[in-house]
């Protein structure tokens, strides 16, 4: 079906199951330990062999020698997988870094080479006697060093509106400012993960993986298959944040492994080859310009974005977060990317949003400070229901009704105007604001919807749940789509036997996968009433029944049936744009003595249309908000230059925010619907969390203590030369 | 991770035997760390002596008034313990703002003693680190060293202790009992953990081969306001950046040790002298012969800021 703007009244309007605070349906297997995820699939083939990787111990160069010969005569070791031996191994165009090295070394963990051995501590035992030898080679590690270099990439041409430089020079009030960000680590607690499994030519592959569909593409091409011949089957995820957007060397090692040695291969990446061996959100240098009236009026924005990948990587996108955010007639965004050897940067949880909102929203909060302005007040004076670039007015836009709620809730009349003013014990307090924006897009995606003879409703796809609800959401889906009880839908996901779905990724998941759904349960009821002899137009499905024209039948009476359906989105965005918006309230306490910084309540107001189920959407928004402020104040891949690689590369190291770094937290969602964006009526939200928390909490420390730290993260040592003398 | 085999004796004069006969033998106790380390290839022990059986879990009352507690004690157990919360609570304080409950179930009071550094250098083997290879130079000298030590330190190593418990242990003059391959022997706490020389290797302890710790002993209790403030990055489950331990008395005299400053926890008596002159007095005493990093050296300013928070706090 193609989605036609604006949907009209449909099924989904009921919202006896959809819209309702629901629990998710995989909760109880995996509070079990039930649910398997790839590294578990035990039982799948009876004699699993287990593949360890050794990750690349230089940055960049080339291996000069491998000694293999004492791993492979250990214990229990079936064979050695290295560039020598593994076949050609082609990049996908999702791939920037090769997933194994040889004789070339791109980035420091690249995988050079995996044992496969009987038992996991006999391959890991093995791997530490490979000895190999490298000649290194110069490489650039630093984005201060290489910004100079950096160029502006070959699909991102600058934007501009109206006359950007003359409008900043001679604007009353400036802000010019320049803010940087580290690299993240997405820090999902499942490692990535595979068993791979031939039979006769065909190869499966359990693996911990969003988009299973790319997935199995990349891996057909990895391996030079026909993708007909690659399944990939991933039920359960552990977290993904954009980390397992794309497979990855336990994918391509598994499967070459399994190749090799006639067995199938289990392998998960160890904790410290995750953060270099994989891919990480990459450093920012940003700089933004306001130039504004002396009420407050934008006059110009510019937003400028410095970032370095491997050679033919991506940009961070960090102005995407200015371009849909304020009006202002005179715009500027510029992305540059520069050539650095660490390991590839990729997406990670609202990828340029993210970092972007680090800047924009802390740099609008000083502009308000230089004006002497509410910063909500600001965002209000410019505000706007069309988008600044485009003129095409949002679907949807009700970000100062997000304020007006927040600040009511929150108690944001309480704020001193003045920073540094409010003091509790022996902290400094302080609140801050900063604006949710995050595109919403959507993707085509199919499901196959079956009614069982017993009545129940079975729905397939390969859509992923990767701890967002997928299986909750769908299955609310389908339940108010033919009018039985959630209990009677068993839902299915993460098979590429199952109609290619839209994936887990970009915020774009639940909106077009609920819509896939919708599609497939619209056939079906067509179906259902043909096979009863009702008239499917006037037909109603509820309580296990449909009925038209005074007739009811039990669904059990209209046999088995499935149908496949398909939604498509073409022409959406031809008159609208599409994004969610949000609020964030901030209030926390520096310590006046160590300049610790403590959060003591986050409220985001969000608003997305319909919320499919408000208790998924909350814990997504919550945990966009965790990540925020571990960005705010925690999270920095620390760069060793002399070489190449992430030092902190382990959880110990690299730390993420814990329960008791947020004792309160809350999440409100605006009523209402939003019938140009989905036949669902509203959007996901997966991402909106993380677009701005880490901005009001930078915010709130300025407010708490008058000091303005432009180098994230917030860390202690950036305040304390600034901070009163006690 | 190298194959090893096991072995699990009844008692303190089993496990000791039990090291003599075995080559490349490392006792374990709860395992949090020895373990990670032997996952990284960090430590390759031929042989694991779990003491687990040997007894030593039991907190004793000594003739002399303090408390004598078993190397195996757990680290929960010492610190819920109803005389170390009434008579000792910085050695308590200390330890609940260590770790995580469920590590702290495990760890023991003879293994916490013994806790590696946290140095990122030492946790990969790719990377020059004298504390685990002689000879091979120090990656953290001129590297990521901002939790690392900015006292006692030299070229050689400037890795910090990560230990919650030993800032307090030191602060309440414990005293270490071993049983090893030549008898019994005890040591203060002080000579316990050692500074590394100006050349490698870096000796850490001053244990010999084969010396088990039995027990920690307590001298009598000394009264006072027992305080142990961890200065840290996350409000919870993270090593220090700087902490303090302090017995203060009424009368502005008292002990302060520092945590996560320097290769053992850093006490000075000079500084324990300076308390009533307030805390740049004792920062100045404790930093005396400071070498940070440009990476550590805000460590200094914030000791000193987290000393005056302690005093502040003991005068309410
Ligand atoms: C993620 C994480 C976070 C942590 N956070 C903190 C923190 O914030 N603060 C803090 O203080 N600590 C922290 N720790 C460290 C923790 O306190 C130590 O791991 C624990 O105390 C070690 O005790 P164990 O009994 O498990 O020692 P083991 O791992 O069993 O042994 C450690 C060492 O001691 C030796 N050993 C053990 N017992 C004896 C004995 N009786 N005689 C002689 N040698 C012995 C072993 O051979 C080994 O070398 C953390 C650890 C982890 C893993
Ligand atoms: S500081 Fe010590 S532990 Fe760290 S690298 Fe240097 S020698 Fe190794």
């Amino acid at each position: 079906m193609q989605f036609q703007k604006p949907a009209g009244p449909n099924p989904t309007d009921r919202q006896r199951v959809l819209g309702k605070p629901t629990p998710r349906i995989d909760g109880p297997a995996k509070t079990t330990g039930t649910a398997t995820y790839a590294y578990e699939f035990n039982d799948v083939a009876p004699n699993l062999a287990y593949g360890y990787i050794l990750g690349a111990g230089v940055a960049k160069g080339r291996i000069t020698s491998m000694d293999v010969a004492a791993a492979k005569k250990s214990a229990g070791v079936l064979d050695v997988v290295t560039y020598k031996n593994a076949g050609e191994v082609k990049n996908s165009d999702f791939n920037t870094a090769p997933l194994l090295a040889g004789p070339d070394v791109t980035h420091y963990h690249q995988a050079v080479a995996m044992v496969v051995a009987e038992t996991f501590e006999q391959a890991r035992a093995a791997a530490s006697l490979i000895k190999v030898g490298y000649q290194k080679a110069d490489g650039a590690y630093e984005l201060a060093e290489r910004k100079d270099s950096a160029s502006v990439p070959k699909d991102d041409a600058d934007t501009r509106t109206g006359d950007y430089e003359t409008a900043f020079a001679n604007a009353p009030v400036k802000v010019d400012v320049t803010y940087t960000t580290p690299a993240h680590a997405h820090a999902m607690m499942e490692p990535h993960a595979t068993i791979a499994l031939w039979e006769d030519g065909n190869l499966t592959l359990w693996s911990a993986n969003q988009m299973i569909e790319w997935g199995k593409q990349s891996v057909a091409t990895a391996l030079g298959l026909d993708p007909s011949k690659v399944r990939m089957i991933s039920p359960y995820i552990g977290g993904g944040f954009g980390g397992k957007l794309f497979i990855r060397a336990d994918a391509v090692l598994a499967a070459i492994g399994a190749r090799l040695t006639g067995r199938p291969v289990k392998v998960a990446l160890q904790r410290p080859l995750v953060f270099n061996n994989t891919v990480h959100r990459p450093a920012t240098i940003q700089r933004i310009t306001l130039g504004a009236g002396e009420e407050g009026k934008l006059l110009a924005i510019g937003h400028e974005n410095w970032s370095g990948n491997l050679e033919g990587g991506d940009a961070e996108q960090s102005p995407a977060a200015t371009r849909p955010s304020y009006a202002a007639a005179n715009r500027l965004a510029v992305t540059k990317l520069a050539v650095l050897d660490l390991p590839e940067g990729n997406a990670m949880r609202a990828p340029g949003d993210a970092p972007g909102s680090m800047t924009i929203e802390a740099a609008m909060d000083e502009l308000a400070h230089e004006l002497g302005l509410d910063p909500i007040e600001l965002r209000a004076i410019n505000d706007t229901q069309v988008h600044p670039e485009s003129g095409k007015p949002f679907s949807r836009r009700k970000l100062m009704d997000c304020y007006r709620e927040g600040a009511s809730r929150f108690g944001w009349s309480k704020r001193s105007m003045e920073p540094g003013k409010v003091r509790d014990g022996d902290e400094w307090v302080g609140m801050g604001v900063a604006s949710a924006i995050r595109g919403a897009p959507v993707m085509t995606s199919a499901a196959r919807v079956s009614l069982r003879g017993d009545g129940s409703v079975l729905v397939e796809t390969d859509m992923t749940d990767i701890g967002t609800g997928s299986y909750t959401i769908l299955g609310q889906t389908a339940a108010e789509m033919l009018g039985v009880p959630l209990e009677r839908v068993e839902v299915r996901l993460g098979d590429s036997n199952f109609p290619v779905s839209a994936g887990s990724g970009g915020q774009w998941g639940a909106t077009s996968s609920t819509s896939g759904v919708y599609a497939a349960c619209n056939q079906l009821r067509t179906a259902i009433a043909n096979a009863v002899g009702v008239d499917a137009n006037a037909a109603t499905f509820a309580d296990g029944r449909v009925s038209a024209g005074g007739e009811a039948f039990d669904l059990t009476e209209a046999g088995a049936l499935t149908e496949t359906g398909e939604v498509t989105f073409g022409g959406r965005g031809d008159e609208h744009e599409y994004f969610t918006f949000g609020a964030h309230f901030v209030e926390l306490g520096v310590n006046a003595y160590t300049a610790e910084i403590r959060l003591r309540r986050m409220l985001a107001v969000c608003d997305a249309g319909r919320i499919f189920n408000p208790t998924s959407a909350k814990n997504q928004v919550m945990g966009g908000m965790t990540m925020g402020a571990g960005a705010a104040l925690l999270e920095e891949l620390v760069v060793d230059p002399r070489y190449g690689f992430f030092a902190n590369h382990d959880l110990a190291q690299y730390e993420v925010p814990v329960h008791a770094d947020i004792p309160q937290q809350e999440v409100i969602f605006l009523d209402g619907e939003d019938p140009l964006a989905s036949p669902m009526k509203g959007s996901g939200v997966g991402e909106l969390g993380i677009c701005g928390p880490s901005a009001a909490i930078a915010n709130a420390v300025f407010n708490a203590t008058g000091i303005r730290v432009r180098d994230y993260p917030i860390t202690m040592e950036k305040l304390l030369p600034r901070m009163p003398t006690v | 991770m190298k194959s090893f085999t096991y072995e699990r004796p009844d008692s303190p004069e089993a496990a000791v035997k039990a090291y003599q006969r075995a080559r490349g033998a490392r006792y374990i106790a709860g395992g949090t760390n020895l373990l990670d380390l032997m996952k990284l290839e960090i430590e390759r022990p031929a042989h694991l002596i779990d003491v687990n059986r040997i007894g030593l879990k039991k907190i004793e009352e000594t003739d002399e008034g303090g408390l004598r507690i078993g190397a195996l004690v757990t680290n929960t157990a010492l610190a819920g313990d109803e005389r170390v919360r009434r008579d000792y609570g910085v050695l308590t304080r200390a330890i609940v703002a260590g770790a995580t409950g469920q590590l702290r179930n495990k760890a023991t009071t003879g293994g916490n003693l013994l806790q590696q550094t946290r140095c990122p250098y030492f946790y990969d083997t790719n990377m020059p680190c004298n504390r685990r290879e002689a000879g091979s130079g120090c990656a953290a000298l001129e590297g990521h060293s901002r939790m690392l030590a900015v006292v006692g330190t030299t070229d050689a190593c400037i890795a910090q202790n990560p230990s919650d418990m030993n800032v307090a242990m030191r602060v309440l003059d414990a005293e270490v009992e071993v049983l090893g391959p030549k008898g019994a022997r005890s040591i203060p706490i002080e000579a316990f953990h050692l500074l590394p020389d100006e050349e490698p290797p870096v000796k850490e302890f001053a244990l010999r081969p084969g010396e088990l710790i039995t027990a920690v002993t307590l001298p009598p209790p000394v009264g006072g306001k027992h305080v142990y403030r961890k200065v840290r990055d996350r409000a919870s489950y993270a090593f220090a950046v700087v902490s303090v331990a302090a017995i203060l008395q009424e009368d502005g005299t008292g002990r302060v040790a520092l945590g996560g400053v320097a290769p053992k926890p850093w006490r000075r008596p000079e500084a324990d002298a300076a308390l009533p002159k307030g805390s740049k007095a004792v920062a100045d005493v404790l930093f005396a012969d400071a070498r940070p990093t440009d990476d550590n050296a805000f460590k200094l300013p914030l000791a000193e800021r987290a000393i005056a928070a302690v005093l502040a706090d003991a005068q309410r």
